[in-house]
């Protein structure tokens, strides 16, 4: 088995690092690389920068973030926020980036996956799902940031980007998020047996020992964290302890 | 100190940005370029690259830089290749048919097996940070050297190259039981699969012992 990987997440709107509950209702917590250039020495294994408002607005603030984290932050880099075309995707990977994680855009129009992928490689292309749960056992893709219902379902979904091209899905549950209950495991293994790509678990990590189930139970390849770092309450060396003592591979890291 | 100069071979493929950015943070003054007369004169080169082979190549060709880096590697130059970059130096590539590549080490490139050596079905493309093992060479004097055994380097990639003399293999990563190749070395040509600009700290070793070599 490959190593879980431990991602920082950072929601962004305009120039700041904010937090949301169920993706709404957003809080600044402060200057977006000053957060990514901390979790990276505390060894983070990949970055995840989400713009929450680059389809209101245009993209040149999260790209000018990206671009300057380049210059001190030297592990692998996800955008996502408001892509819609491939060329969004060449201007992205351009600023530094090494995958883009794309919703709205490709409920509109699927074909992008394959567009993608066709052209920067699978491994770029990184399907988001926003989920929300209906009943047992089933949940519903949401776009734009969990306000709008698609009609789709979650595990349906998952399967036809995969089909099309998509590398790994960050898989968002929208109960969740922000909400420091645990992860869905029900919703990240429902993916995650159905599909052959890696499963970013995101929204509702509260703990480090959060981690534990949504890997072992759930199937996660790797973990998205944001309130529990942004706050404070547990750092990347903790949590990557945590996994280790449960017998997870994890990066070896050492601050040096 | 004299500072290095690295000139880092633009083809229309891949995240030049990054590797850049992480040569000029280990202090190197970085050139891109796809200047056959340029490239002919570097000091030491890089072949950076994602995406399929068959696309590379034909970049490489399109612009005449097949040959260029093949007598960049004739002259001794220091050259290293990363990703997509390392597998081009192989003979040929069995991703979407078989495509000849630049030969400057021997060997093929091949599909990761998608079944681990217990059987068990794995995920492509093998994405993540991955320990390098040694495959019996001698790190001193090498872009690895002071890389310690274990240590994680960043992966993302389908296919692996399979030289064909085990001399020529650095070190290794396991994924599923398999052997992939991770760093491979002939002469002062060395490919590695990772992307050190993305591999945190190790990654930044590696720039740096090659800027330094």
């Amino acid at each position: 088995m490959t190593n879980i990987r431990l991602i920082a997440r950072l929601d962004v709107k305009g120039e700041n690092l904010i937090k949301a509950i169920h993706l709404e209702g957003l809080r600044v917590i402060g200057s977006p690389n000053e957060y990514a250039l901390k979790y990276y020495q505390q060894g983070a294994d990949e970055l995840i920068y989400m713009d929450c408002v680059a389809s209101l607005y245009g993209r040149n603030n999260i790209l000018e973030i990206v671009k300057d984290a380049a210059k001190n932050i030297f592990i692998p880099m996800t955008v996502g926020g408001g892509i819609r075309t491939i060329e969004d995707v060449t201007q992205i990977l351009r600023s530094g980036a090494d995958k883009v994680a794309i919703n709205t855009g490709v409920v509109s129009n699927p074909k992008l996956v394959t567009e993608v992928a066709q052209k920067f490689g699978s491994q770029c292309m990184v399907l988001s799902i926003e989920a929300k749960q209906v009943s047992q056992n089933h949940w519903e893709v949401y776009t734009d940031n969990g306000r709008e219902k698609t009609g789709l379902d979650v595990v349906e979904w998952a399967k036809k980007s995969v089909a099309n091209g998509c590398g790994e899905i960050l898989l968002t549950s929208v109960d969740r998020e922000g909400t420091r209950q645990g992860f869905d495991v029900d919703l990240v293994l429902a993916v995650s047996s159905e599909v052959n790509v890696p499963v970013v678990a995101s929204g509702g990590m509260g703990k480090p020992d959060d981690l534990l189930a949504v890997v072992i139970e759930g199937g996660a390849a790797a973990v998205a964290m944001a309130d529990i770092l942004h706050y404070k309450r547990s750092n990347i060396g903790e949590i990557r302890d945590v996994a280790e003592k449960a017998g997870l591979g994890v990066r070896r890291y050492e601050n040096s | 100190m004299k500072t290095a100069e690295i000139t880092v071979i633009d083809y229309g493929v891949g995240n030049l940005l990054s590797v850049s950015r992480g040569l000029e943070h280990c202090g190197a003054k970085v050139n891109m370029s796809s200047d056959p007369d340029f490239i002919l004169k570097a000091k030491k080169v890089i072949l950076p690259g994602v995406g399929a082979f068959p696309n590379g190549m034909r970049a490489l060709i399109e612009l005449g830089l097949d040959r260029v880096i093949q007598e960049v590697v004739k002259n001794g130059v220091p050259l290293l290749g990363i990703c997509l970059g390392m597998q081009l130096l192989l003979d040929e590539s069995e991703e979407f048919g078989l495509t000849k590549g630049l030969g400057v080490i021997s060997g093929k490139v091949v599909p990761i097996p998608n079944k681990s050596v217990d059987g068990e079905i794995q995920k492509i493309p093998h994405i993540g940070w991955n320990s390098l093992v040694n495959s019996g060479a001698d790190w001193q004097n090498s872009i690895l050297q002071e890389v310690r055994e274990g240590d994680a380097a960043y992966f993302v990639h389908s296919f692996m190259a399979s030289p064909e003399k085990s001399e020529d293999r650095l070190a290794d990563a396991l994924y599923g039981g398999h052997k992939i190749s991770a760093v491979i070395a002939k002469g002062n040509t060395t490919g590695c699969q990772f992307h050190p600009e993305k591999s945190g700290e190790v990654g930044l070793k590696i720039l740096r012992n090659f800027i330094n070599l």
